[in-house]
Order: structure tokens, then C-alpha cells, then sequence
């Protein structure tokens, strides 16, 4: 449940894919184009400068672009078009990359970095109050304490 | 002759930025006011000289001198003059150079406005600024002199970029930096607080409006130049997730969560070591953020002017500002003192949750942008983190920070009541949900969290009115009386308003073309038809003209709806001669807030073209919204409270508190 509540954010927060398909490349079947598309926008164009395949019309992305189709069409799951890629052109080509021993902090930096601003938090938030609340007057400040009582008493006499 | 004055102002410059950045930190310490005073008119004199020496390269530049080296390079006589005025930033020299007016520029404001500051304050303020004068001053006439002239004299220049050869860049570098340098000067009010080692609620209370106000041009910096990028890259992106997007998205984050944060220090006088923490933070990312764009480390789509040498001077001054500030911070903060209690449920907990949130955001872009050059660095491994990455997880960090921030105005200082501000906005939320489905039905499609996204942004925007509503007292009072309690309402009150509304919006902007958008790749031949958004789009054809220094092949198209021409464009890709270079000109009519964006692709073999056609529903709204957030800024930098400054009377008592402590 999680899992497809993750993915479905994250196909709606996924930039609607756009533009330097051409025509010619187009696959017939609809669905099979639509997950086409979908994996395109996760390969990178690898002579372009943070581009994805999907986006842009170098040589190099539309020849991959075109791989992408024919193992589509061959039969392959996302899964297995992915690896194919990815054993031909390495991890760089992923703009998503992958959770692995490597990108282990990548990918749980912002969970990390929540639990910890909450830890900090907590922990202020815990040991303030005895700080500001609870904490008896110094000598100092009783000595104070009592000049200003007293002053204040001798001015009313 | 003009050129070589410009260059003298610079090194001039460099001088006093010298002076100012030693002798007026000598006079807080000795408490010498005529040492103290002098960073005032030094900060004047830093500004007249550094825009002396840049209108000398702007002439240069108008002038079309190509004996100037930087003007051959990046200019060209047939250029239009709005066109060579803006190239003078369109490339690295400039660049630097405008980054320089801009800080020396707000050091000046700072001695103007800075009257009532405490000398002491607003000498080591201004020194600090001094400091970053200098750098960038030395770092400009090091390694990047603008007003190198060449012999022999080249009869014509090579162009600039045509990508830039776009009114936007007049537009966004100098808004971006307003922004960007604008926070300099929180982080030198932050470095002269911890060098003074006195930070109270006055602190906040001078600092906030700077920040807002760079926080305003900031926001209008990243929006105007996501617009650019929409028009002229054609492929209709607005936002790319590219490094150099990443490092002015940083600096905006961590300036929203100082904005924040600071409120709560001048109201309540809590969250002060945080605040000085963020004004530093923040500015470091600015820094970082140049360093990024200049020195070319990254490999993007905006690495137009780059040159590996120099990033080692800047990653130097990086590390020295960053470094020093974080050295002096944990030197320093423990001095100062906790201030105001409150519980978690109040407006300050909304405030702490809503940095939480921001920095945490923040943080994870940072690690995104900065975690293949790390990666790499270290175990010579190539990896990409790009768009899909960050959609995922800063749009799951945003989510909760969506919901939470209508809850913040409604509750009190303090000691808050959820259940309250709960039932104060179940109307707006309700309102919300509704419009959110509403929405979604007349649309018809799209994946069903999309009604989620826009409930989250008509949230925000209701939430904004129901704030109003209920400051102005509409139901318990008479309509009249309600009136004139809006209207009597302090006009940060509706900069907060409009800051969320704003938001609101472009979040709606942003779920509605995600959802709704259309795109259709057709080959066309002259005379075709094709549906688009309701409307039939017809190809007229091809015609090819000239500009002043590119050719254009330039395709009609006549837009109509049932069968009424509504509307027609040019749609054209042009070859910039000097450079050889093409680009899209894309055809973009606009419905409302609603567009449809025409781009040519590549000419078939059968006399027909390739032709993309996107319906993109609602897509004003997200930069509309940067505009709302604006307006916000700028309302909220128009109340009284923060022009009058703080009376005198509320920070002596603390100057004597602070001197007797020294006792």
C-alpha cells in the first residue's frame, strides 16, 4: 500500500513527460508507448548536460530512446529494459540511481535529517524549561534581590 | 581611455574595501566613534567606485570596443543595445562584476538606512561587507578582469550565447543577485552580533526587512528565470532540477526559514542562536551557489560561462567566509542567551516545524545536488541524481509544510489552541477539498492524488482569506465594524496573506499542468489540422526571414474553436550566424491563464515538419503565484513597524543589562 501510495506521488510529481519524441518513433500500442515514455524520463541523455533521453533531441538520445522501444516491444518488464540499459551504458545513465551500498546516504539523507531536527528539537525543547524554569537564584543574584527589596524598603521610610 | 578609468575605479576600490574592512572593527573595539563612522563613508565611496568601474563596461560594451577583450568575446556589433547592455552580465567577467556592484550596493543602503542601528553594530556590519568586497574584488582582478584590452583590435566580436540573446537576461541575473548578495547583509548583521556578542529582539527586528527584501527579489529571480527557461528552451520544462536551479532553490529555502525564524526572535525573542545560525547558512549557500555556477564543477544546461581554474579562488574565499562564520559561530553562540519559553502547540512551534521542515528540504537538495560530485571525488564512480530523485522527496518533505501552513497565523503566541485553529479552518479546508474535486471533475482525468495537490493549494490560499476573516472578526462583529478592522489590520498581516495565498497558487499551477497537460508530436504538412486543449491548430506554412544577426525559419499557425479563428502565432527556429548556432523561438498563445506552446521540430523528407503541440492548462498560476509571494514581500516591507525601525528606547536598557553583565 505504501509502496503504490509512494509511486503514485511520485508519477504525479514527475514532470509530465514532453517533447523530443518524433513522430516515427512513436510505438502503435498506446500502453506500451505510455511506459515508453515513463522509463525515458528516468534515462539520461549521456552527451547532454542533465537532460533526460525523453527530453532531448541529441543523436544519442533518440538512438536509445529507440532501444528503449524495441525491448518494450520484445517482451521485456520496466525492470528488465532498465538493467539491459543499465549494463550497456553503466548506473550514470539513471537520474534516478538506485538504493545501493552507494547511494545508501543519498537516499535516506532526508528521512535522516527529519529524525535528527526532531531529536535536536525534542531535546531543546526537554531541557529548556528546567534551564529557564526551575533553576534557584544564585548567591549573586539574591544578594541583588535583597539590595533592591531593601532600597526599595528604605526609600519608604 | 574610459575602459582604464573603470579598471583604477576597481583597483581603487579594492583599496578602500581594504580600509573599511580593518579600521572600523578597530573602532567598535576601542569604542572609537570617529573610526566607527568611517565605514559609513566607505561603504558609500566602495559603492560610487564599483559602479564606476561597471559603467565604464557598460560603455565599453554599448560602444561595441572589441579592443576590450571580455566585449570581443561576448558581444557583437549587430546585437540590438538592449541586447549588448545585458551581455555585459552574460558572461562570467561580468557577472562577477555585477555581483560586486550588487553587495557594495546594499553596504550603501546600509549606511544610509542603517541611522538608528547601534554604531558599534553597524560598524562591524559593514566592515564584514567590506570583507566580501574585497574578495570578490581581488578575485575579480586576479582571475577575471573584464578590462583586459587586445592587440591587434578584432574588427568584429564572436557573439554572445543566442540562448541569452533574451530580454530575460536582463531581467533575472540582476533579480537573482539582489537576492542571492541581498542576504549578505543578514549574514554580516549575524557576524557583527557575535563579534559584539549582544543579540537581542532589536536584532531581529533590523534584520527582517533586509532579509525580506532579498528574499523578495530572490523569489522573483528563481520565477523569472524558470519562466525563461519554459520560453526559450522549447520543450516547455519550468523547472529542470538542474544544479544551477538547486543552488538558487537553497539559498531561497533557508532565506524562507530565516524570514520565519526571525519573526519569532524580534516578537518573542526565542529561536535567537537559530537565527543567527540561518543568517549564516544562508548566505553560505549563496556563496556555495556561485561557486557552483562559476567555477563549472557541475556539468548542466547552464554551464554556458565556465572556467575550472577559477573555482579553486572561489572554493578559497568559500571556505574562508563559511569556515571563519562557522569557526566564529561556535566560538561565539554559547554567550548567548535562550530567550522566551512556549509551548509545542503555538505559533512559535508552527514557526520551529516550518524550519524544521524547510531545512530539512533544503539539506536533501544540497546532498542531491553535491552527492555525484562527492561521489565521484571519491570513488571515481558516475552517478546521476536528476529530476525523478528530487520530485520524490522534496515533494514528500513538502507535503506535510502544505498542510501545516494556513495552521500557523491562527495560532497564538505562546500557548496556541489546535482544536481552535482546527475549527477555524474546517470551512477553508472544506472549502478546499470541495474546490479541489470540483476542479478535478470538470477536468476529467488524471491520476486521483492530483485532487489531493490542488485541495493542498486551494488550502493554503482559503487558509490565507480565513486568516483575514478571523483577524478582522467577520461573523461576530458587523459587517462594517469587520471592515474597518481589516483595513486597520497591519499591513504584515496581509504580507503573510498573500506570501501563503501566493504559494497556494503556484502549487495549484503546478498539479494542474502535471495533471491536465496535453502534448501531441504530429508530422504536419502545410494546411493540417490538429486538436489541441479544445482548440484546432492549423499549419499555414513556412517562411524564412532575417533578424540582425540570425536567420528564421518561421511556421504560421491559426488557432480556432468551433470553427472561430481565435488567435494565431509564429513558431520559428532560428541560426544565430556568428556562433552557428540554433535555437526554438517557441509559439506560445496564451488563454487565461493557460497556454498553448508551439515548437518546430525537424523538416520531413515529404515537405512537412515536425511539430509539437502542448496544452498546458493553469501554467500562469505557478509563476502567478511567485508574483503573489512578491507582492507579499513587498507589503509586509511596506508596514510601518519595519520602516520606522526599532525606537531607541527598546535597546538601550539592553545595552545597559549587557554592559552590566560585562561588569
Amino acid at each position: 500500500m505504501t509502496r503504490a501510495l509512494f509511486l503514485a506521488l511520485c508519477l504525479l510529481l514527475t514532470a509530465s513527460p514532453v517533447l523530443a519524441v518524433n513522430p516515427d518513433e512513436v510505438l502503435s500500442d498506446p500502453a506500451l508507448e505510455a511506459r515508453a515514455r515513463g522509463l525515458s524520463a528516468n534515462l539520461r541523455c549521456m552527451v547532454c548536460q542533465n537532460q533526460s533521453i525523453d527530453d532531448s533531441n541529441a543523436e544519442l538520445a533518440r538512438d536509445l530512446r529507440i532501444l528503449v522501444r524495441e525491448r518494450i516491444v520484445k517482451g521485456d518488464t520496466d525492470e528488465q529494459v532498465i538493467n539491459y540499459v543499465v549494463s550497456r551504458y553503466g548506473e550514470f545513465v539513471l537520474l534516478k540511481p538506485r538504493l545501493s551500498a552507494r547511494t545508501l546516504v543519498l537516499w535516506g539523507a532526508p528521512a535522516a535529517l527529519f529524525v535528527i531536527g526532531l531529536g535536536v528539537l525534542i531535546i531543546f525543547a526537554r531541557r529548556r524549561p528546567s534551564v529557564a524554569g526551575a533553576v534557584p537564584l544564585s548567591d549573586t543574584e539574591k544578594a541583588e534581590l535583597d539590595r533592591l527589596l531593601n532600597r526599595d524598603k528604605t526609600d519608604e521610610s | 581611455m574610459i575602459v582604464e578609468i573603470g579598471h583604477y575605479a576597481l583597483v581603487l576600490a579594492l583599496a578602500v574595501a581594504l580600509i573599511n574592512s580593518v579600521l572600523p572593527v578597530i573602532g567598535a573595539r576601542r569604542n572609537d566613534a570617529g573610526m566607527m563612522e568611517l565605514a559609513t563613508t566607505g561603504a558609500y565611496a566602495l559603492f560610487v567606485l564599483v559602479l564606476l568601474s561597471f559603467l565604464s563596461l557598460v560603455w565599453a560594451y554599448e560602444a561595441s570596443d572589441f579592443s576590450v577583450k571580455n566585449v570581443w568575446e561576448n558581444s557583437h556589433s549587430a546585437m540590438p543595445a538592449i541586447f549588448r547592455f545585458s551581455a555585459v552580465w552574460g558572461n562570467h567577467e561580468g557577472s562577477m562584476m555585477l555581483w560586486l556592484l550588487i553587495l557594495t550596493f546594499f553596504s550603501a543602503l546600509v549606511a544610509l538606512f542603517g541611522r538608528n542601528l547601534p554604531e558599534s553594530l553597524k560598524a562591524n556590519a559593514l566592515a564584514v561587507q567590506s570583507w566580501m568586497g574585497v574578495a570578490f574584488a581581488l578575485f575579480i582582478l586576479l582571475t577575471s578582469n573584464p578590462f583586459i584590452r587586445l592587440s591587434p583590435v578584432p574588427a568584429e566580436g564572436e557573439d554572445l550565447n543566442p540562448i541569452l540573446q533574451d530580454v530575460g537576461l536582463a531581467i533575472h541575473p540582476p533579480l537573482l543577485y539582489l537576492g542571492y548578495v541581498g542576504f549578505s547583509v543578514s549574514f554580516s548583521f549575524a557576524i557583527a552580533a557575535l563579534l559584539d556578542g549582544r543579540l537581542d529582539a532589536a536584532w531581529a527586528r533590523w534584520v527582517r526587512p533586509w532579509t525580506l527584501a532579498a528574499w523578495t527579489f530572490l523569489t522573483a529571480g528563481i520565477a523569472m528565470g524558470s519562466y525563461w527557461a519554459y520560453y526559450e528552451l522549447g520543450w516547455g520544462g519550468w523547472w529542470f532540477w538542474d544544479p544551477v536551479e538547486n543552488a538558487s532553490l537553497m539559498p531561497w529555502l533557508a532565506g524562507t526559514a530565516l524570514l520565519h525564524s526571525a519573526l519569532v526572535m524580534e516578537k518573542r525573542e526565542a529561536l535567537k542562536i537559530w537565527t543567527v545560525l540561518l543568517s549564516i547558512v544562508t548566505f553560505s549557500l549563496s556563496l556555495l551557489g556561485t561557486f557552483l555556477v562559476r567555477s563549472g564543477v557541475l556539468t548542466s544546461v547552464h554551464s554556458f560561462t565556465t572556467d575550472p581554474t577559477r573555482g579553486v579562488f572561489i572554493l578559497g574565499i568559500l571556505m574562508l567566509f563559511i569556515g571563519g562564520a562557522f569557526a566564529l559561530f561556535a566560538w561565539r553562540a554559547p554567550l548567548l542567551k535562550a530567550g522566551g519559553l512556549f509551548a509545542p502547540i503555538s505559533r512559535e512551534g508552527s514557526l520551529v516545524l516550518n524550519n524544521l521542515i524547510l531545512t530539512v528540504s533544503m539539506g536533501s537538495v544540497l546532498i542531491g545536488t553535491l552527492y555525484p560530485l562527492v561521489l565521484e571525488t571519491l570513488t571515481g564512480e558516475k552517478i546521476s541524481v536528476g529530476a525523478p530523485f528530487f520530485n520524490l522527496t522534496f515533494g514528500l518533505l513538502m507535503v506535510p509544510l502544505l498542510i501545516a501552513v494556513p495552521f500557523g497565523p491562527l495560532l497564538a503566541w505562546k500557548r496556541g489552541d489546535l482544536l481552535g485553529a482546527l475549527q477555524r479552518l474546517y470551512v477553508a479546508a472544506g472549502l478546499a477539498l470541495v474546490a479541489g474535486l470540483v476542479f478535478f471533475y470538470a477536468k476529467n482525468g488524471g491520476p486521483v492524488l492530483a485532487v489531493l495537490g490542488l485541495a493542498a493549494g486551494f488550502f493554503l490560499v482559503f487558509g490565507a482569506l480565513a486568516d483575514l476573516w478571523y483577524r478582522a472578526g467577520f461573523g461576530k462583529v458587523s459587517v462594517s465594524t469587520g471592515w474597518k478592522r481589516l483595513t486597520g489590520l497591519p499591513r504584515s498581516a496581509f504580507g503573510t496573506a498573500l506570501g501563503h495565498a501566493g504559494l497556494g497558487i503556484t502549487v495549484l499551477g503546478i498539479v494542474a499542468v502535471t495533471t491536465f497537460e496535453t502534448e501531441n508530436v504530429v508530422e504536419m504538412t502545410q494546411g493540417q489540422t490538429v486538436q489541441a486543449g479544445g482548440f484546432a491548430v492549423k499549419f499555414d506554412g513556412m517562411r524564412a526571414t532575417k533578424g540582425p544577426n540570425f536567420t528564421e525559419e518561421q511556421g504560421h499557425f491559426s488557432i480556432s474553436r468551433d470553427g472561430v479563428q481565435v488567435a494565431d502565432t509564429w513558431s520559428s527556429k532560428r541560426l544565430y550566424t556568428a556562433r552557428r548556432m540554433p535555437t526554438t523561438e517557441a509559439g506560445i498563445v496564451t488563454f487565461g491563464t493557460s497556454q498553448l506552446y508551439i515548437s518546430l521540430g525537424d523538416p520531413m523528407s515529404n515537405g512537412g515538419i515536425v511539430v509539437r503541440i502542448w496544452w498546458k492548462p493553469y501554467v500562469l498560476l505557478i509563476w502567478g503565484g511567485a508574483l503573489v509571494m512578491m507582492a507579499g514581500g513587498f507589503v509586509s516591507l511596506s508596514d510601518r513597524r519595519l520602516r520606522v525601525g526599532a525606537p531607541a528606547r527598546r535597546a538601550k536598557p539592553v545595552k545597559a543589562y549587557a554592559a552590566e553583565a560585562a561588569e
